[in-house]
């Protein structure tokens, strides 16, 4: 009986949803596309690849990484060469600098501790990049490129890589799997408790993409259906609520995409410190 | 083929990872707050881990909250 009531209610709520209007331009909106949407502008068609069966057409995604990377490398080009005529920062060189060294001193540092020069690029690339792609993703006719889980997976296993080949550079690799065990642990644990850490050593970066995926994800989600629920409920009163809403979680938003990079890179540049420095 | 329990169920679920995502943080705020008021020093570094901790806890009810979307998209 319960079975036939949900069905009663999602029936009606499918038949609601459907006279008033078509819910799928929210999932429109946030998925990967093959256009370039700027109704009602124009919409630009893009073009199709395929390379022994795999698809590797230029999708929106990969046209707004793109605009990221060139936008990252034109303004940290320019950056660069200011440091070469003097040491002290002004004006713009100055803003990037407070995020270069709160990425020094704040997360590669008290993480990787000795030796932290060596990964300093690395992070300073996945927190610059993952910072311009979600905050692209929040200007009008933009396009959030790490709220495809595929970008997120590829930074994961990018990072599950610079672990497994900072901490094998350090410890060798039969040290590096050696100190995966941690000290003091009885002789007839440690079958299972080597496949537990390295089981651990695959989740952490799924972990991750995972996170970073959703956050972005969710987010964009809630804010069109905010201002989705003006056009399902059909009235203009609840616009303003709507609206009020829609404006607080996308100011939550601003703070939620430096918070996912700062998490990502944290998370990471501590994995690295973990496998370099394995004492602990 | 019929859905409806795909939908009530992406529903319940999420609604029971908010109950637990914002009980593990609200308790996680708690603690910070009270080590704040014990010692302003470092209430710095108390912030800096209240957000770290606060991410995690989020990962976690947002792999919940992917499980639920994947439900709710079964269509």
């Amino acid at each position: 009986m319960l079975y036939s009531e949900t069905k009663i209610t999602s029936d009606t709520l499918t038949a609601v949803a459907e006279k008033s209007s078509d819910t799928g331009w929210i999932m429109h909106h946030i998925l990967d596309g093959n256009t370039l949407d700027f109704s009602p502008f124009a919409v630009i068609n893009l073009p199709h690849f395929e390379l022994f069966g795999i698809d590797i057409s230029i999708t929106r995604h990969v046209v707004f990484m793109w605009i990221a990377s060139i936008l990252l490398i034109a303004v940290f080009v320019l950056v660069s060469k200011r440091y070469k005529s003097s040491m002290v920062p002004k004006g713009f060189t100055n803003f990037l600098e407070i995020f270069i060294v709160f990425v020094r001193d704040e997360i590669a540092k008290p993480t990787i501790g000795k030796g932290y020069e060596k990964f300093l690029s690395y992070l300073l690339t996945i927190f610059f990049f993952i910072l311009t792609c979600n905050f692209i993703g929040l200007v009008p006719f933009g396009a959030t490129a790490t709220s495809n889980i595929s970008v997120t997976a590829t930074l994961a296993i990018i990072s599950f890589l610079v672990i497994q080949a900072g901490g094998i550079m350090k410890n060798g690799a039969f040290g590096y799997f050696k100190g995966l065990i941690p000290h003091g642990v009885p002789f007839w644990l440690l079958p299972i408790m080597f496949v537990v850490e390295l089981l651990g050593l695959f989740t952490k970066p799924f972990a991750l993409a995972i996170r970073l995926f959703a956050n972005m994800t969710a987010g964009h989600v809630v804010i069109l259906s905010l201002i989705g629920l003006i056009f399902i409920l059909n009235t203009i009163w609840v616009s303003p609520v709507s609206i009020l809403f829609a404006l607080f979680i996308y100011l939550l938003e601003i703070l939620v995409a430096l918070l996912q990079a700062y998490i990502f890179t944290m998370l990471s540049s501590l994995f690295i410190g973990m496998a370099v420095h394995q004492e602990h | 083929m019929d859905f409806s329990l795909a939908y009530l169920a992406a529903g319940f679920s999420a609604a029971l990872t908010v109950i637990g995502g914002a009980f593990g943080i609200g308790k996680l705020a708690s603690a910070a707050m009270e080590a704040s008021g014990r010692q302003p020093e470092a209430a710095g570094d108390i912030r800096t881990s209240m957000i770290i901790a606060a991410a995690l806890i989020e990962g976690i009810s947002l792999f919940a909250l992917v499980i639920c979307i994947l439900l709710a998209l079964k269509s």
